[in-house]
């Protein structure tokens, strides 16, 4: 379509296909890569890295994810809660699933720890967690690749 | 601009404008959903209540104690599997696999290893040595499955 060359506003077309196109493209890929996995992850833990780290292949049953932080602190849903205090919120977890018909043993504790923190703290965070009767636990870690 | 009328091989301009707005409302929506996920892992670890009431009394062979020692840092000094200093956790896997052998006729099964750590350690060691008892990746990718019963010993008061 030749341009209009009198009088007036000249109106300049712009070819869109190749923005169309691109966009497109965007639009695809994020489509592909939108996930809807619910796991827990937080920023304020670095996992310790391992080779064999892969994931499960289904989801944990009952799953409570503590999270440990490098300073011995436990996130437990988004909050930051010292080590002493989380049997508290743990009790609560226990109650609710005892109204729910189901025995704590079956629940999955899924243990984020931060990889600078120490043994000594992870393992009090077990046994506080033993001691209101949960009994299934994991041990979480990062995938290295690296290898 | 009001379409041409003259011609057999007039072009009819669409208004792009609409599709092009829900376009960039999808990929801004998109982007903003947008997760990157690191993958991540499990180790099981065997936890019983009232560990102390001979637990791992259905195994027929004696538990593999992996000690490891921390110095004031936390880093640790020193490695030893039933009492035997050990240099890295290498050598820890290279023991567990003489240990318990691989493939069919492995007594990976029955074996369960106890770590026992210092209070202070940090726990990148802990998740390093349960890495190296409880697998080996092999160069193709593959992975050998070791000793999958993993405990911790009671820890201890000082």
């Amino acid at each position: 379509m030749a341009r209009k060359q009198g009088d007036g506003p000249t109106k300049t077309d712009i070819d869109m296909t190749p923005m169309i196109d691109m966009t497109f493209q965007l639009i695809t890929f994020f489509v592909f890569t939108l996930n809807f996995s619910t796991a827990v992850q937080d920023d304020r833990v670095q996992l310790p890295m391992s080779q064999l780290a892969k994931p499960a292949e289904g989801p944990s049953v009952e799953p409570i994810t503590l999270q440990l932080m490098s300073d011995g602190r436990v996130i437990y849903s988004g909050e930051p809660v010292s080590l002493q205090d989380i049997g508290g919120y743990l009790e609560n977890e226990k109650r609710v699933m005892i109204s729910a018909s189901k025995e704590p043993s079956t629940a999955t504790v899924i243990v984020r720890a931060d990889g600078r923190s120490t043994t000594g703290d992870v393992q009090d965070l077990i046994k506080v967690c033993q001691e209101k009767g949960f009994e299934k636990f994991v041990l979480r870690a990062q995938y290295d690749e690296s290898h | 601009m009001a379409a041409k009328r003259e011609g057999l091989s007039d072009k009819i301009a669409i208004d792009m404008t609409p599709m092009i707005d829900v376009v960039f409302q999808l990929i801004t929506f998109f982007m903003l959903t947008l997760k990157t996920v690191i993958t991540e892992g499990d180790f099981d670890i065997r936890m019983p209540l009232g560990a102390s009431a001979g637990a791992a009394s259905e195994d027929p062979l004696p538990p593999v104690r992996v000690r490891m020692t921390a110095g004031p840092d936390g880093e640790r000094t020193s490695l030893t599997m039933n009492g035997q200093p050990l240099g890295d956790f290498e050598e820890l896997r290279r023991r567990i696999i003489d240990l318990v052998g691989t493939g069919p006729g492995s007594n990976a099964d029955k074996t369960e290893v106890e770590l026992d750590c210092d209070p202070t350690l940090t726990y990148d060691n802990v998740i390093a040595a349960v890495t190296a008892v409880s697998g080996m990746v092999q160069p193709d990718g593959t992975v050998v499955e070791l000793i999958k019963k993993i405990k911790f010993a009671p820890p201890k008061k000082n």
